[in-house]
């Protein structure tokens, strides 16, 4: 018996929403192998992984807590992705956001008002979009790789914010230990589900799959980055100008990860940490592939990891499971997703290749490969 | 005497009931043919009817799903190109696998199975040379030749091993008509000394003048095998086509109105080493006019284009006039806007976006001027209206507008393109190869569409290196060489020789009065391909 990669006359559609599902199953068979290897029992682990969290008022608010920044920088970076414009900084401009909007919460520590907090938003976005800026400008300008240039200032930015809370910003009273002060109760997200801890960003989160969904479906700035993206002599030869391109799609990303940085400070944080996300930035590229650079397929994407980080928790809590496990089950995820994607361009053939395609080609078409 | 002959030779290669498909589509169906040695034998057919699926099988690329081949008379699986170039099969395929940076020696030392000498190889490159009027000079460096030059190599290259079978696949496209008879004369030589030929080619004109005989494919299956010398050039269109080609008729139209596109002194600084730079070109084109540019590939074909349509900028602003307004310093769009249209060479991935659905691919270029946008959004009702009217009007052959760009066949996808640009009533088209490789039916829609937009008031330029095209649908021609648009001659005053003069860069102006000697024309070729070492 021979397997063979048969190409397809025409991208499956079906595939790229079944794909996904595909991924799923077997990264969970890889996880149940995974769960055997370390003596633990499988159907017990997976039911504290994945179900657990999902039996209290509290983990649904706290899934909603964790995919919001998933799905702001995620939904964000599929649109990136889609115009070929690969930024992997998102964690840092998450980080320049949280350090900007959380610098106007400590400024601005003893006023009470309520445009403390719409000022943080703005000083949010606005930091994470500068700092998305330095990759556009390196690129267009020097054609410079936004790979690299946007992941390197992820740890530039890292280390701005410990310089902070270490130094200048740190708590007068908080004997110190490297963290800010608690924000003021205006500087603080309020909650929208009374009695959890899900907080207004979780609005901004849906308002964002609602409004990018319109942006690429319906307008013609999405059409131009689509089209950048795939084709770009095509998208010159139309007038579509890639730099502007580059600008739009990186500001877009670093304002959405600066907004979800402030998210978070201003959310369940509620000040400057040396560390403020558990790598929401980098986990947001994996949403955006399991979402199929869908705004709809990120919400659901989103969630989905975000149950991962849940489930991490509650296993490390009930059965005493290394947090690594979080991690492990989302690379498998990414990993089983890339090699399904193989099946949108291919299909699989059992039996001799020969014989098979002869009598495999049902629909005969006016299409001949190479004249 | 020629028919005697014939049959007495041996049966070199002979194919039986080779069969190949593809996902969707079956190449090949049942083919058999039989070269005899000697024989300079056709492979005709339309794009797209398996030709080039079928010498991929001779040559051992592609493994045939059944189907036996005979070498001389004896059956032989060949599984791979080593095993075929071991059996004495050669072949020089459309697009050359050189490296520019290096020697013609270095070139044709890397083809080599074996290592060897380079002196040896040298003196044997001078040899072949000489002998079958391939003139090349072994230390000069691919990209300083020319591409008749570089296709020398690669026959060179074939003919170091000895073969008893030379296949080449489409040999003229990119050569001038002097480069074309140099080559014929070559084969020629090749014949007579007893190796097969397999010509592949649609161009009736050159299998009447080269091939004995010819296999006709259509579709994947064999529709005739004949003798040349019984045939003209219309039977053979006739069996390649399955219909009787209605020969379009040139319009008659020679009324012409206003400038409406001008170049004036247009230069253009290449900014990439392998682009070609613009020098100072004027030229004008009239309301209701078709002007062709012909000229070899390469020689800034795409630069003229890029600096008309707007993806590339010139300076100053007036070196670039559509209807008397300066725009040499504005994008695409703003000269959409004052009615300009183009339509590229490349299909996927500059004409269009190959993952894209025809309805997207037709808002692509014609957002703007047919208003399918309102505050940003845009109206996919009125894009559909519109995309439906060019599948329609251009017989567009897909799976309607949902289909892929990239799932069309190339003649399809071309008269897509073209009709979304005609279909915008633009007054000035600039078009790069509007036929290239496409079939006649396709062409034949194309060139109508393209003689109603003139007739209705466009001015029209075609750049092709097709100079039948050209002959065919142009009012006006001029050459461009390196950069440099030679004048434009009325196409009933000049020859298709003295185009070919111009295509070589040399002024046919002062020659167009009295007629060109053969001889004259031979001494001009000769000179402006350099032929150091090789007396001719």
């Amino acid at each position: 018996m021979i397997v063979s990669l048969v190409k397809r006359p025409e991208q499956s559609q079906s595939m790229v929403y079944v794909s996904p599902l595909i991924a799923l199953v077997f990264t969970l068979i890889a996880g149940i192998i995974m769960f055997m290897i370390m003596g633990v029992d499988p159907s017990e682990a997976l039911y504290a992984f994945f179900v657990e969290p999902l039996t209290s008022s509290y983990g649904w608010a706290e899934l909603g807590v964790k995919a919001t920044p998933l799905i702001l920088i995620g939904v964000a970076l599929s649109i990136g992705f889609r115009a070929g414009v690969w930024n992997i900084g998102a964690e840092g401009q998450l980080t320049l956001g949280a350090i900007c909007g959380g610098g106007i919460a400590l400024w601005l520590y003893d006023v009470d008002s309520f445009f403390v907090l719409p000022l943080m938003i703005i000083f949010g976005v606005l930091g994470g979009m500068f700092w998305a800026a330095i990759p556009a400008f390196l690129k267009t300008r020097f054609n410079a790789n936004e790979i690299l240039t946007s992941l390197m200032l992820t740890y530039v930015a890292t280390l701005l914010l410990s310089l902070l809370v270490h130094g200048p910003w740190r708590d007068p009273d908080g004997f110190n230990f490297p963290e800010s002060r608690i924000f003021s109760d205006s500087a603080t997200l309020p909650v929208i589900w009374s009695g959890t801890s899900l907080h207004l960003g979780w609005v901004f989160a849906l308002a964002a799959v609602a409004g990018i969904w319109v942006l690429m479906s319906r307008t013609i700035i999405g059409f131009q980055i689509k089209v950048v993206g795939q084709a770009p002599d095509a998208g010159r030869h139309a007038g579509f100008s890639v730099n502007k391109m580059v600008w739009f799609v990186l500001l877009l990303g670093g304002g959405m990860a600066g907004l979800a940085g402030l998210f978070e400070v201003s959310g369940p944080i509620g000040q400057l940490l040396p560390s403020i996300s558990p790598g929401y930035g980098f986990t947001a590229i994996i949403v955006a592939f399991v979402g199929r650079l869908h705004p709809i397929g990120v919400l659901f994407a989103g969630l989905l990891i975000a149950l991962s980080y849940l489930g991490g928790e509650s296993a490390q809590i009930t059965m005493n499971m290394p947090l690594a496990v979080t991690g492990v089950f989302q690379g498998m995820l990414l990993f089983f997703l890339l090699a399904c994607d193989v099946l949108i361009g291919y299909r699989i053939q059992w039996g001799s290749s020969a014989a098979a395609s002869a009598t495999g080609s049902g629909a005969v078409s006016n299409e001949v490969p190479n004249g | 005497m020629i028919e005697t002959a014939v049959n007495s030779r041996n049966t070199l290669l002979r194919l039986e009931d080779m069969t190949k498909a593809f996902p969707g589509v079956v190449a090949n169906d049942k083919v058999s043919l039989s070269i005899k040695s000697g024989e300079i034998h056709a492979l005709l057919g339309e794009n797209g009817a398996g030709k080039s699926t079928l010498v991929k099988m001779i040559y051992g690329v592609l493994k045939p799903d059944a189907g036996q081949l005979y070498w001389t008379e004896q059956p032989a699986t060949v599984g791979n190109p080593a095993a075929a170039r071991r059996l004495g099969i050669a072949m020089v395929f459309q697009h050359f696998s050189l490296f520019d940076s290096m020697s013609v020696l270095e070139n044709v030392a890397l083809g080599m199975e074996k290592g060897i000498d380079h002196v040896q190889l040298e003196q044997k490159i001078v040899e072949i040379s000489n002998r079958y009027g391939l003139p090349l000079d072994p230390s000069r460096h691919v990209y300083t030749l020319s591409v008749g030059e570089r296709q020398r190599i690669e026959i060179i290259r074939c003919l170091l091993q000895d073969p008893k079978l030379l296949i080449m696949d489409e040999p003229t496209s990119v050569l001038t008509p002097q480069e074309v008879s140099k080559l014929f004369a070559t084969l020629h030589r090749l014949a007579d000394e007893g190796v097969s030929i397999l010509y592949i080619s649609h161009k009736l004109d050159e299998i009447k003048a080269l091939c004995e005989s010819a296999t006709i494919l259509r579709g994947g299956k064999v529709v005739d095998s004949v003798s040349v010398v019984n045939e003209t050039p219309s039977s053979l269109a006739a069996k390649m086509m399955g219909e009787e080609l209605q020969l379009s008729e040139k319009a008659s139209h020679t009324e012409v109105g206003d400038v409406r596109l001008e170049l004036n002194g247009l230069t253009h600084i290449a900014r990439d080493p392998f682009d070609i730079s613009l020098k100072n070109i004027c030229l004008k084109v009239y309301s209701g006019e078709i002007v062709g540019i012909a000229g070899v590939a390469g020689n800034g074909q795409d630069e003229l284009l890029k600096a008309i349509n707007g993806e590339d900028l010139c300076s100053p602003a007036d070196s670039v006039k559509l209807d008397g307004k300066a725009c040499a310093d504005q994008g695409p769009n703003q000269r959409r806007a004052l009615g300009m249209a183009s339509i590229p060479e490349e299909r996927l991935g500059h004409g269009a976006v190959p993952g894209m659905s025809l309805l997207d691919n037709s808002l692509l270029t014609a957002f703007q001027r047919l208003e399918f946008l309102e505050h940003g959004f845009i109206r996919y009702d009125r894009c559909q209206a519109f995309c439906k009217s060019v599948i329609d009007n251009f017989n567009v052959k897909s799976n309607g507008m949902g289909a892929q760009a990239a799932s069309l066949s190339g003649g399809n996808l071309q008269k897509f393109i073209v009709g979304r640009e005609i279909n915008q009533k633009p007054t000035v088209l600039v078009v790069s190869q509007p036929t290239w490789g496409v079939d006649a039916g396709a062409a034949q829609t194309i060139h109508d569409g393209l003689r109603d937009l003139a007739a209705n008031g466009a001015a029209i330029l075609v750049i092709s290196q097709d100079l039948d095209e050209l002959m065919s649908i142009s009012d006006r021609v001029a050459a461009i060489c390196a950069g440099v648009l030679s004048e434009s001659f009325p196409m009933e005053a000049i020859s298709i020789e003295q185009i070919g003069l111009m295509m070589a860069g040399v002024d046919p102006s002062s020659e167009l009065k009295d007629q060109v000697s053969g001889r004259l024309l031979n001494q001009l070729a000769g000179q402006s391909e350099e032929s150091p070492g090789n007396p001719p």
